[in-house]
């Protein structure tokens, strides 16, 4: 059998390959009944941005669907990227993603970066959902780090959610 | 009581031995990025065995770095193919594969790069394909240069395409670096041997004379291989 391929880093010159201009973190097209802005600063050990950062997200839509075959089929993208940019601040543009059965409401987050050789994993929850208390994934994070998985509404339509990647505030990662 | 065991639809294995530790302090740059708590393992569930099945952006020269611009770039002409297949030797038809690199001369077109080499003003760099009905995939470029950086005294990295993959799951996503046969820089490079002993060498093509075009391009071939389902049985956990 095939064996795996490692994983190498972005590197500082990410951009020429992966920048889609404002198709990337376009989930949805302006102006769609319902979007958010999620957005937030990606953050090295020191607390420094990072400029030469890549957040992609990856979710279910409003009904909780994916456009996938496994995922129940949706017109939906679902996904979205985002090239961190000289403030290290990252954004898409969404829906809100449903429940999933079982799972309370949220968006998988893959984190790349110059210095960083495989990605890191996260993922963003909704503040104050009621799900949130029985999600299976959630119940695997110790109390005092949990709150590093719930984005902060800051707005009618926006949410912040910041990336530590080191330090006392450490996001939690996870391992999928 | 107990559950039966069962299978799931989905399940992908988990890799070992392969990836690089995120923290390896030869690369310096790892110093103040990599997380120093133990990611927390779980389950993969719909969002994790799902994933984008991008059909786009592709652009009409996408699949052809050296036909980009208004003349041709500088170096040697060389088509890039291979297959993306999972860890079950399956191939993965019809995923987007994303390529960059730096020109013959080693410089990236890049505002922050700015070592004393030539931009080259027909070369930018970027490339996108998809892969077809076998999981093939293939464009044509010229053979990117090696560089120095500012790693430790005298840096210079081997040189390298930089590989973005997304085959049919969020847990298959993988960016890599594809590399030339043979490089004497190898022994000397911190990224190439932050993977491990072993799995390094997967990240190197090799030269195919067989897919070589006379009077025109070399050819390397590089297979990419992102994680398979994993077939083992397991238990439901108790409600
Ligand atoms: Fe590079």
């Amino acid at each position: 059998m095939p064996e795996l391929t490692p994983s190498q880093t972005v590197g500082p010159y990410l951009r020429l390959g992966l920048d889609w201009g404002p198709a990337g973190p376009a989930v949805v097209p302006e102006g769609t009944p319902g979007a958010v802005r999620i957005t937030g600063i990606l953050y090295d050990g020191e607390g420094t941005p990072i400029t030469d950062g890549l957040v992609e997200t990856w979710q279910a839509d409003p009904e909780g669907r994916f456009p996938h075959p496994e995922g129940g089929g949706s017109d939906f993208r679902g996904f979205g990227r985002s090239c961190t940019d000289d403030e290290g601040r990252w954004e898409v543009r969404t829906l809100l993603p449903g429940a999933l059965p079982g799972e309370a409401p949220h968006l998988d987050v893959s984190v790349f970066a110059r210095g960083l050789l495989d990605r890191v994993v996260t993922r963003v929850y909704l503040p104050d959902h009621p799900a949130n208390a029985t999600d299976p994934v959630l119940a695997l994070v110790p109390a005092e780090r949990r709150g590093t998985l719930v984005a902060e509404r800051v707005g009618e339509a926006e949410y912040r959610f910041d990336i530590r990647l080191q330090g006392e505030a450490e996001t939690v990662f996870l391992d999928v | 009581m107990t559950s039966a065991p069962r299978q799931r639809e989905s399940r992908y294995v988990r890799p070992r031995d392969t990836h690089p530790p995120l923290d390896s302090p030869e690369y310096r740059s790892t110093g103040l990025r990599h997380p120093t708590r133990a990611p927390i393992v779980v389950p993969q569930r719909l969002t994790e065995v799902t994933g984008p099945l991008l059909t786009g952006p592709i652009g009409p020269s996408d699949h052809d770095l050296t036909r980009q611009h208004a003349g041709e770039p500088q170096g040697q002409r060389i088509i890039v193919t291979g297959r993306v297949l999972d860890s079950d030797g399956r191939p993965v038809p019809d995923t987007l594969v994303e390529v960059w690199q730096a020109n013959a001369a080693g410089r990236y077109a890049h505002r922050s790069d700015d070592w004393a080499a030539p931009l080259d003003p027909n070369f930018s760099g970027g490339g996108r394909v998809l892969t077809n009905a076998l999981g093939e995939y293939s464009f044509t470029t010229i053979k990117p240069g090696a560089y120095p950086w500012g790693n430790h005294p005298n840096a210079w990295r081997p040189a390298h395409i930089h590989f973005s993959l997304f085959g049919r799951a969020f847990t298959q996503r993988l960016i890599t670096q594809m590399y030339f046969p043979a490089d004497p820089l190898f022994a000397f490079d911190p990224i190439y041997n932050s993977a491990p002993e072993g799995a390094r060498e997967r990240m190197v093509s090799t030269f195919d004379m067989e897919a070589t075009q006379p009077a025109w391009a070399l050819a390397y071939r590089w297979d990419i291989v992102l994680r398979g389902r994993d077939q083992t049985p397991f238990e439901e956990p108790h409600a």
